[in-house]
């Protein structure tokens, strides 16, 4: 006996996409309306791993809520430590030191290199293609032991003290990261063959999930995604932190709307993180990695913002505080929850396949999302 | 012309999938790519940055003696109550009261590897060990005492 | 010369002269059908580790490498995982078709196996409609799967299906196209005759650009109708989890799992007898030396070299190519592979009409 359930009144199929599927990359539900391949609409359903990190963040000092948010985007946990250290040093008005401003810097970039590899063989992998993925992870690889070396951890590494930096570079630090960059320029090109190239890949990401830039602009999107629509957005630029401003980087944008644009935005974002890199590895200035701080932080009444580009977007971390040793309130404005809001608007009339490609050059983290 | 551009085309899609199946073909073909590490075998090999934060560990000399002052700094500076520092009093030889860690009990499956712990702790007693294989059959073993049975505090640390 | 023919021919006079006639056929047939499982479940071990092997080594790992010597033996103990596990029927699925579709898709590779030629005059059945029956049965598989995503009372495995049942109609065509000029060629649906004409020189060879055309065209179509990918939408895992099949566990999952091989095997087995000669040697025109050594490979080792060579090719498509999405899949069909294979029947039906070819 096969029962009629799961379908609207008009006969259109209901499916679920998620918590458990290969495609969402995590606890991500879709719920999608579908009329044959083509979807009518796509709904997500979100809080599957939320850990209520914002009130956990209102219990712990200024200290020792950093770590924490490195369980948001842990793609680009360094950027998120990062925009954390910098709102809780805005309060203090400490001068950080310079040698620490570029360690961050580069560490941020290597951070931004490492997520986009991952983004690109995963991408590649909801179109089916599986080799990208692994051959992503292994320049990924190269940046997670530098890491490694340096931080002692390869993906959560509670790096960025209020301050500065835990420790200083290991002294190994410049001859790996020149090592990659050398690696990097050598595979590189393999991207192109294996999958930019490809009339396949093309097809599939070409005229696809059209996101106009007033929409990108309406739905807050920030980052890769909203830059595929040709909207200037990089935080880096328009509110430079620590040594942005005076380095030679452009802002990529691509006027595609589509999600190819997306796609070689995020391309060509690696190759200018490689250039920040190249810039800054030479030229480490000596002196102190921390500023001196006190043992135990107070931030002055008030509200603090500040907003950082991570991988995914703009990240923006709200403190408020009453004078005392935690946040009264900490708010985070994460970049994956708006892009995830987009994607009713790019995916209906689409087909199903396409939803997997469009949901990979959103580039979702779902503990970003939920927080 | 219709049919050149319909040919040429079909002799760009081609091309295109050619390109990416050369380059599989090399790495078919090329073992020495080949990146894979056969972990339990390499285990002698293996080689972890001193950096590492596996898990926290207690250093002790010959003598058995330990830095730690009791002061819980530490305990004080982990976000998540990983660490409990249990004090007692020692009485010295000449009769005076003096403060010493009777247990530092650390529960590692509530540990983050944050390094917060480390960088509080003014006396250097306690680092980070290089291990990573904490894996157990009972949950208990998990929560370990640092400081090692008969262990005092060694002389000149205040 | 020791051959696989030499042992049929003994096993069939040894059975005549101790059997009444219909005793003996019985009994051939029995051997047969014993012959075909055993290949079948050798095939399945063979092509699941050589894919193994294959995706590993293109994308830089290792692959399996501790059951056995070389990790040999991995899909011996994957078969005997499958056998171990629960066969679970979901509530809401039509019981009677769940549980018959994975025989079905079986038992078409098994029917598939008839007409092949192994080697030098060993064919279980060697029937003068051989090229009609292997794209008549074959398209039987669709029904296995339609008949799977229907029973399973998923819409997943509902939606894999009808992306299938799309998918396989529309490539039988040019599949059938491509077959067909090569039966121009010859002039005879019958294996062992297409392989007969190939004695100097295989028909890739002999009838260069226009048999190469439909060479690759039947290639693409085969892909696409064993659902490989770059065509695996019936099960495309980051889509649908895993089609048609997301509901069948156990040895129902696996006896899916063994008819995609066989498939492919069958399917890379008919591509090697009709263009690349089969069973036939290499020869090259009049170098008697040449040929002379050729000859001394073994024509089973001819055979299979072949088939896996071909076999080789799909599962390397199959770790380089991204999916197509299902609009492309029809688009590529009916606006690039059939006229194309439709003016390039229409071109190589004009060569063997003028004998142009060698």
């Amino acid at each position: 006996m096969v029962e009629e359930i799961g379908t609207t009144s008009e006969g259109d199929l209901i499916i679920n996409v998620g918590p458990q599927h290969p495609a969402t990359h995590g606890v991500l539900h879709l719920v999608i309306t579908l009329n044959g391949e083509t979807i009518k609409k796509v709904e997500p359903h979100l809080g599957y791993i939320h850990r209520s990190i914002e009130k956990m963040c209102e219990s712990l000092t200024y200290r020792q809520f950093i770590y924490v948010t490195s369980r948001m985007d842990y793609l680009s946990a360094h950027i998120n430590n990062h925009g954390c250290a910098l709102c809780v040093e805005k309060g203090l008005q400490v001068e950080i030191p310079a040698r620490a401003q570029v360690i961050r810097v580069l560490m941020d970039e290597l951070t931004r290199i490492a997520s986009h590899e991952l983004w690109w063989g995963a991408m590649a992998m909801d179109l089916g293609a599986f080799t990208p993925f692994f051959h992503a992870f292994r320049e990924r690889e190269t940046i997670n032991d530098i890491m490694e070396e340096t931080c002692g951890a390869r993906l959560t590494m509670n790096y960025m003290v209020p301050g500065g930096v835990m420790q200083d570079l290991h002294p190994m630090f410049q001859k790996r990261v020149k090592d990659f960059l050398v690696l990097y320029k050598r595979k590189i090109h393999e991207y192109d063959e294996l999958l930019t190239g490809n009339i396949i890949f093309q097809n599939r990401m070409k005229g696809v999930g059209m996101l106009d830039p007033a929409d990108a602009i309406s739905y807050g999107c920030t980052g890769p995604t909203a830059r595929g629509s040709g909207v200037r957005c990089d935080v880096r630029k328009f509110a430079p932190y620590e040594v942005y401003d005076k380095l030679d980087f452009e802002e990529v944008t691509e006027q595609g709307c589509d999600s190819f644009a997306r796609y070689m935005v995020r391309i060509r974002e690696m190759q200018q993180s490689v250039r920040i890199i190249e810039q800054l590895i030479d030229n480490i200035p000596s002196g102190d990695f921390q500023a001196k701080t006190k043992a135990v932080l107070k931030l002055p009444k008030g509200e603090f913002y500040q907003q950082v580009e991570t991988a995914r977007g703009e990240l923006g971390i709200y403190i408020v505080s009453e004078g005392g040793t935690t946040p009264y309130r900490i708010k985070f404005r994460s970049p994956g929850f708006s892009n995830l809001s987009v994607l009713d608007h790019i995916a209906r009339g689409s087909k199903l396949g396409d939803l997997v490609a469009m949901m990979g050059t959103l580039d979702l983290v779902i503990p970003d999302i939920d927080r | 012309m219709f049919v050149i551009d319909y040919i040429k085309e079909v002799w760009r899609a081609v091309k295109s999938l050619a390109t990416g199946m050369r380059r599989t073909l090399f790495y078919f073909t090329h073992h020495r790519e080949i990146i894979t590490q056969q972990y339990p075998e390499n285990r002698d090999t293996l080689n972890l940055p001193e950096r590492f934060k596996g898990e926290v560990v207690m250093p002790h000399d010959e003598k058995n003696e330990h830095r730690c002052t009791g002061c819980t700094a530490c305990e004080l500076a982990c976000p998540n109550g990983t660490i409990k520092v249990i004090t007692k009093f020692d009485i010295s030889p000449e009769g005076k009261k003096k403060k010493a860690i009777d247990k530092l009990v650390y529960h590692l499956e509530l540990c983050t590897m944050c390094n917060l712990c480390i960088e509080a702790c003014p006396s250097d007693a306690i680092k980070m060990a290089q291990t990573f294989e904490h894996s157990v059959f009972d949950r208990n073993q998990l929560t370990k005492i640092l400081n090692n049975p008969g262990s005092k505090i060694m002389e000149g640390v205040e | 010369m020791w051959s696989f023919s030499q042992i049929a021919n003994n096993v069939h006079e040894w059975l005549g002269r101790t059997f009444s006639p219909s005793m003996a056929l019985f009994f051939e047939m029995v051997l047969a059908g014993i012959a075909v499982i055993g290949l079948f479940a050798l095939l399945g071990l063979v092509l699941v580790i050589m894919e193994r092997k294959v995706s590993a080594w293109m994308q830089i790992r290792l692959g399996p490498n501790r059951v056995g010597p070389k990790g040999m033996l991995q899909s011996l103990a994957d078969t005997l995982k499958l056998l171990v596990k629960e066969g679970l029927t979901p509530d809401g699925a039509d019981k009677f078709l769940f549980n018959l579709a994975p025989f079905i898709a079986m038992i078409v590779a098994m029917l598939l196996m008839a007409p092949v030629a192994f080697a030098r005059d060993f064919q279980l059945w060697d029937m003068n409609i051989g090229i009609l029956y292997v794209s008549a049965v074959s398209s039987i598989t669709v029904i296995s799967i339609l008949m799977a995503g229907w029973s399973s009372n998923n819409k997943y495995s509902l939606m894999g299906a009808m992306r299938s049942g799309a998918q396989i109609i529309s490539y039988e065509l040019s599949a059938g196209l491509s077959v067909l000029s090569i039966v121009v060629l010859t002039g005879s649906l019958q294996i062992s005759e297409i392989v007969h004409s190939q004695a100097n020189g295989w028909w890739i060879f002999k009838a260069f650009p226009t048999v190469l055309v439909s060479f690759v065209t039947f290639i693409i179509a085969v892909t696409a109708e064993t659902n490989r990918a770059p065509f695996d939408l019936a099960e495309a895992e980051s889509e649908l989890t895993a089609g048609f099949h997301t509901e069948y566990s156990g040895m129902k999952f696996a006896l899916f799992f063994l008819a995609e091989y066989v498939n492919v095997f069958i399917v890379c087995a008919i591509g090697a007898t009709l263009f690349l000669g089969g069973w036939m040697p290499f020869h090259i025109g009049n170098w008697q030396g040449f040929n002379h050594v050729m000859d001394y490979i073994p024509s089973s080792l001819w055979f299979f070299g072949k088939t896996f060579f071909l076999i080789f090719v799909i599962m390397w498509f199959r770790w380089t190519f991204p999916r197509l999405r299902i609009d492309q899949l029809l688009t590529l069909e009916w606006k690039y592979l059939l006229p194309i294979s439709m003016i390039n029947l229409l071109i190589t039906t004009a060569i063997a009409i003028l004998g142009w070819h060698f």
